[in-house]
């Protein structure tokens, strides 16, 4: 049996709704099979994976919790990916921004003013922005491969948070563990509603998307982006500027996963630690891809992962299965997503004769 | 000393050297399969649990070679048939990869390891000054060496490594002189998982024989930025590979002497020394353009 793609001759407008829920069909699919081989009857534990989480006030807050860095992340490289900047390092610009963002509470823990939150939020997003000028600058300026760049970045950014928690910012008083004095009330993010622990972040998260949203569907610079995102030449010919195009893009994404950092570390950590993510950086790839790279698209995706984290939480407590598996699922979903997106372009034609179709078929 | 410093050098470096080889014959091929990381760590994992299970180190090798080569059939399958992008199908690898091993590591954490163990050439290895270091090493060492040799005689010296170049410089012309373009990137493909499968084993049976989540820590990428140190030739690869052991090496040292810069900063040093010889290399935009393969990254959907 052989596979061939046909061309369509115009994108699928069904597929391009259609692909997302088959993949996230077959990552259940293969979900019961592993369960199944892993000898957990596998009903029980879809149903603590994604269905119990969202059945109270609390687990919804925390699947807004959740979701909020990674529609953030997510959006910033929905605009990279489209703009063909590959940067993988949302991680490290994650980190850099709560870092950065850090800086008023940690070293004026007596400062009690209203000011204090929104200079921490735009130093995060400076930070966070800063900290990809780096690949941008050498892709713009190097020509080097901002893949490898933006991800070595996430090493170096890691040991950096973990240097600065052990070392200079550690608090004198925490009993030698390695975290900062918690911060100051003035510096938390408040949260949204007094029902439960979901904080402005996630209402950054879909200010964010929107905007993103609006700016890709109505605006110029959308256009741009697109354009130079499938042929740097036309981009060319319509007067746009591949090299500024990285800046925006590397930019832009950078700042909202140093905000997204930022707040992470304020609204639902309340101090800097060694470990501040479990992946976001990470999984936001993941997100922008489900999401179709379409700002709204990504809100959805983006609810669909964090309860892949949420889902894995719950089951380690009540089946005692590793919390790897979220990762698993993660990873299953990024690949079926791959494969059905196949669908929009291409007709897929499966041929049980062993021989190569003839030439003069075509 | 110098002798002791030297056989950790090569330690550091052999997983390196093995991975960026396998992902150098891809390449060459046109395929750029960023999922090196997850495929190490398959290997690594597939190779211990191998070990474990039928205390034998070379069964271990075994499984580590082949977990890296039918994880990479993934990539394959979706790349070469499905015609997706290679970059993400890449990343989609190594995200799975990592959760996957770490999943089906549970079990094997913290059991005490197997140790590959040294085969010493008699005679040779007595040679003064590098015969210990060159002729007492384990199978990986070697098979690195041979490996290097193979792949440089393959790619440049026979028909099928002249098939390979070609598909890689341009997939539409090959295809039309009626090579499998297909196919041989299957091959390729797997070829590149086999190998980072290998180097994996090399992680978790000498250079720490033990299992630890997400243990290869980034060495796939660093093996990636080595291919394009290399400007895609295997030699190369040898002394990239080298260069990036002897940094690791030389901070662990560092480290262990106190010289009054924070641990961190030095285990810092491998990722900061690929972004500086990464931009080294990539400066000069002509040189890079010559030696990439033109196809890298690029789908083909076979014209019918």
């Amino acid at each position: 049996m052989r596979i061939e793609l046909q061309r369509r001759p115009k994108v699928s407008k069904l597929f391009s709704v259609l692909s997302p829920l088959m993949a996230l069909v077959l990552t259940l699919i293969a979900g019961v099979i592993m369960f199944g081989l892993m000898g957990i009857d596998p009903i029980k534990a879809m149903d603590v994976y994604f269905v119990e989480p969202l059945t109270d006030i609390w687990s919804l807050h925390e699947l807004a919790v959740k979701a909020a860095p990674l529609i953030l992340i997510g959006v910033g490289l929905s605009i990279c990916y489209r703009s063909n900047n590959w940067n993988i390092g949302a991680e490290g610009q994650f980190t850099i921004g709560a870092i950065t963002g850090s800086i008023l509470p940690v070293l004026y823990p007596n400062w009690h003013s209203w000011a204090i939150l929104p200079l921490m939020m735009v130093m995060g997003a400076v930070g966070g922005a800063l900290y990809a000028a780096i690949p941008a600058l050498l892709k713009a300026r190097f020509n080097t491969n901002e893949i490898l760049t933006s991800l070595m970045l996430v090493y170096i950014a890691g040991l950096f948070l973990d240097w600065l928690v052990r070392g200079p910012w550690r608090d004198p008083k925490g009993y030698n563990f390695p975290v900062t004095t918690s911060f100051q009330p003035e510096a938390v993010l408040p949260e949204i509603i007094s029902s439960g622990r979901a904080h402005w972040g996630f209402v950054f998260a879909i200010v964010a998307a929107v905007a993103l949203w609006f700016m890709m569907r109505f605006m110029l610079k959308g256009f741009e982006v697109s354009v130079l995102g499938q042929s740097e030449r036309a981009g060319r010919f319509a007067g746009f500027s591949g090299r500024r195009m990285i800046w925006f893009a590397m930019l832009l994404s950078g700042a909202l996963a140093g905000l997204a950092g930022i707040s992470e570390v304020s609204g639902s950590i309340g101090h800097l630690q060694p470990s501040i993510s479990p992946g976001y950086g990470f999984t936001a790839i993941i997100v922008a891809f489900l999401g179709r790279l379409n700002p709204l698209g990504i809100i959805a995706s983006g609810l669909v992962l964090a309860l892949t984290y949420l889902g894995g939480e719950a089951a380690q407590l009540s089946i005692g299965i590793s919390d790897k598996v979220s990762r698993v699922f993660q990873g299953l979903l990024l690949f079926f997503v791959l494969s059905c997106d196949t669908l929009i372009h291409y007709r897929i034609r499966l041929i049980f004769s062993g021989r190569p179709t003839t030439e003069g078929k075509s | 000393m110098f002798e002791a410093i030297l056989l950790t050098v090569i330690t550091a470096a052999t997983p390196l050297v093995v991975a960026a080889l396998g992902e150098l014959v891809t390449e060459r091929a046109g395929v750029l399969n960023l999922g090196v990381e997850g495929m190490m760590i398959m290997g690594a994992v597939c190779a211990f649990a191998a070990a474990q299970l039928t205390g034998s180190p070379y069964i271990g090798i075994v499984a580590g070679i082949a977990g890296g080569a039918l994880f990479s059939l993934l990539f394959g399958f979706l790349t070469l048939t499905l015609v997706t992008n290679q970059v993400a199908t890449g990343l989609a690898l190594t995200i799975l990869g990592l959760g996957l091993s770490g999943q089906l590591g549970e079990a094997f954490v913290g059991k005490p390891g197997i140790k590959l163990p040294q085969i010493v050439f008699p005679y040779l290895s007595e040679i003064p000054f590098f015969g210990r270091v060159l002729f007492s090493q384990d199978l990986i060492f070697y098979l690195s060496i041979a490996l290097i040799i193979g792949i440089n005689w393959f790619l440049f010296k026979s028909r099928t490594g002249l098939k390979i170049r070609a598909i890689g410089d341009n997939h539409g012309s090959a295809h039309a002189l009626g090579i499998n373009v297909i196919r041989t990137r299957y091959l390729a493909v797997m070829f590149g998982g086999a190998c980072a499968g290998l180097a994996g084993a090399q992680l978790s049976l000498v250079y720490t024989p033990q299992w630890v989540e997400n243990m290869s820590a980034g060495r796939g990428w660093i093996a990636l930025a080595l291919v394009v140190f290399a400007s895609w030739r295997p030699w190369r690869v040898l002394a990239g590979g080298y260069l990036f052991g002897a940094v690791t090496i030389g901070q662990l040292h560092a480290q262990a002497f106190g010289i009054g810069v924070p641990s961190q900063f030095l285990s810092a040093l491998p990722y900061a020394a690929t972004i500086v010889v990464l931009i080294i290399i990539s400066h000069n935009r002509r040189t890079t353009l010559i030696n990439t393969p033109a196809s890298l990254g690029k789908p083909f959907v076979p014209d019918r």
